[in-house]
C-alpha cells in the first residue's frame, strides 16, 4: 500500500479497510492482520498501527479477540453503513467541488448523465 | 527515557550543538533529520559515550551515557570494525561483550539478510558493510538502539528489508531506536517522533502524525519548509 505521507497514516490505514470492507474484499467475521504483520506488511511503525485498531475498535468496526486475533466485526448492517458513508464523502467532496466552478444542480446532473455515456461507449469499444 | 539538557557541544570554531533541551520518551521510534553538518552524529555520539557535552547534561535512563552503555547499541557513521575481521570474528567479540547478545536473532537475521560468517569486512561491498553494522547492533537486545545513518550506500530493496527487519524488532522487543538520517523519505512512516536539526540547533520537534495533521506536509515537505526559513533567517 502506498500512503500519502502528508495525511496521518493511521487515518490511511482506517480508510485503507473502510473500503476493502465497502469493495467486499474482507467482509463480516474475516480475521485481519495482526498489527505486527501489518506493519511489518506496510513498513509503518507499529505503534501507528495501533493507534488504527484501536480507534477501528472504538468505531465498533473490528473486535480483537484474545489470542485468537482482530476481527471485522460479523454485522452485514455495518458493511452497508461503512458503503455508504463512504459513497456520501466522495458525493459530498465532487458536488461542493462542481459548486465552486460554478455549476448549478441540475447542470451537475446532465454533466454525470452524459459522462456515463460516454464511459459506457469507451468500455464498448475496448 | 533520554534528556538533553542545555547541551552544547564545540569542535574548533565549529559549533556542533548549540544549547539544545530535548526528551525522548521510552518506546519510541525517533527519526533525528536534518542536512550535512546540522549535528545529527555529534548528539549520537553523545548518547553513545564515546563524546562528551562541553557543557549541559544528558542523562539516559536516569545515568549518563558512560555508565548506560551496557543498555544502548551504537551503529557509528564509520566502519568501526577491524577490516581483518570476518563477520564472525565481529560477533564473537560482541558476544563476550555485551551480555544481551541474542544469538538466535543473530542467526535468523544472518539468513535474512543473506550474509555469510566467513565475510571479512574490509573486503566486502559498501552495501554489505552496511548490512552487517546493522545486523551486529541488532542482534543485542540493549534497551536503546541508536543508528547513524544506517541506510547510507544501501540499495532500495534492501533497504526495505532492512526496515521490516527494524519494525519486527520493534514489535518484539519495545526498544527506543534512533535513526538519524538526511534520507527522511525512506523511514517517515517508521517513526513516532521527529526530531530537525540545523546549525546545531533544535529547529523543530514534535510527533510525526501531529505534524502531518497540522501541516498537511510529508516529513520531507515539512524539512524543505522549516530549513528554507531557518536559512532566511
Amino acid at each position: 500500500m502506498d500512503f500519502n505521507k502528508a495525511r496521518p497514516i493511521y487515518q490511511q490505514i482506517i480508510d485503507a479497510y473502510k473500503k476493502a470492507l465497502a469493495r467486499g474484499d474482507i467482509g463480516p467475521g474475516d480475521r485481519i492482520l495482526s498489527q505486527r504483520e501489518y506493519a511489518q506488511k506496510i513498513k509503518v511503525n507499529p505503534n501507528t498501527v495501533q493507534r488504527a485498531y484501536r480507534e477501528m475498535e472504538m468505531m465498533g468496526m473490528v473486535a480483537t479477540i484474545r489470542g485468537q486475533g482482530t476481527f471485522i466485526v460479523p454485522d452485514p448492517e455495518m458493511q452497508q453503513k461503512i458503503k455508504k458513508e463512504m459513497a456520501e464523502q466522495v458525493l459530498t467532496y465532487f458536488i461542493e467541488e462542481m459548486h465552486a466552478l460554478g455549476f448549478k444542480d441540475e447542470e451537475i446532473c446532465s454533466l454525470l448523465e452524459e459522462k456515463q455515456k460516454s464511459s459506457k461507449e469507451v468500455v464498448a469499444d475496448d | 527515557m533520554i534528556e538533553f539538557q542545555n547541551v552544547s557541544k564545540r569542535f574548533g570554531t565549529v559549533q556542533a550543538l548549540d544549547h539544545i533541551d530535548l526528551t525522548i520518551d521510552e518506546g519510541k521510534i525517533v527519526g533525528l533529520f536534518g542536512p550535512n553538518g546540522a549535528g545529527k552524529s555529534t548528539m549520537m555520539k553523545i548518547m553513545a559515550g564515546v563524546n562528551r557535552a562541553d557543557t549541559g547534561t544528558v542523562s539516559i535512563g536516569g545515568q549518563t551515557p558512560r555508565q548506560a552503555k551496557e543498555f544502548v547499541s551504537y551503529l557509528p557513521e564509520i566502519d568501526h570494525f577491524y577490516p581483518w575481521w570476518t563477520l564472525k570474528e565481529a560477533a564473537d567479540f560482541l558476544r563476550a561483550f555485551y551480555g544481551d547478545w541474542d544469538q538466535e536473532k543473530y542467526g535468523h537475521l544472518l539468513e535474512f539478510l543473506k550474509l555469510q560468517e566467513d565475510m571479512k569486512l574490509g573486503k566486502i561491498s559498501k552495501g554489505q558493510r552496511a548490512k552487517c553494522k546493522i545486523l551486529l547492533a541488532v542482534s543485542r537486545n540493549a534497551h536503546y538502539l541508536l543508528m547513524d545513518e544506517p541506510f547510507s550506500g544501501i540499495d532500495i530493496l534492501t533497504r526495505e528489508e532492512i526496515a521490516r527487519t527494524l519494525i519486527q524488532d520493534f514489535a518484539d522487543h519495545q526498544q527506543t531506536m534512533i535513526i538519524s538520517t538526511h534520507e527522511i523519505g525512506e523511514i517517515e512512516a517508521m517513526v513516532d517522533q521527529v526530531i530537525f536539526l540545523d546549525q546545531g540547533q533544535i529547529c523543530l520537534e514534535g510527533e510525526a502524525e501531529e505534524l502531518r495533521n497540522e501541516w498537511g506536509l510529508s516529513m520531507v515537505g515539512i524539512m524543505k519548509e522549516v530549513f528554507r526559513h531557518a536559512n532566511s533567517r
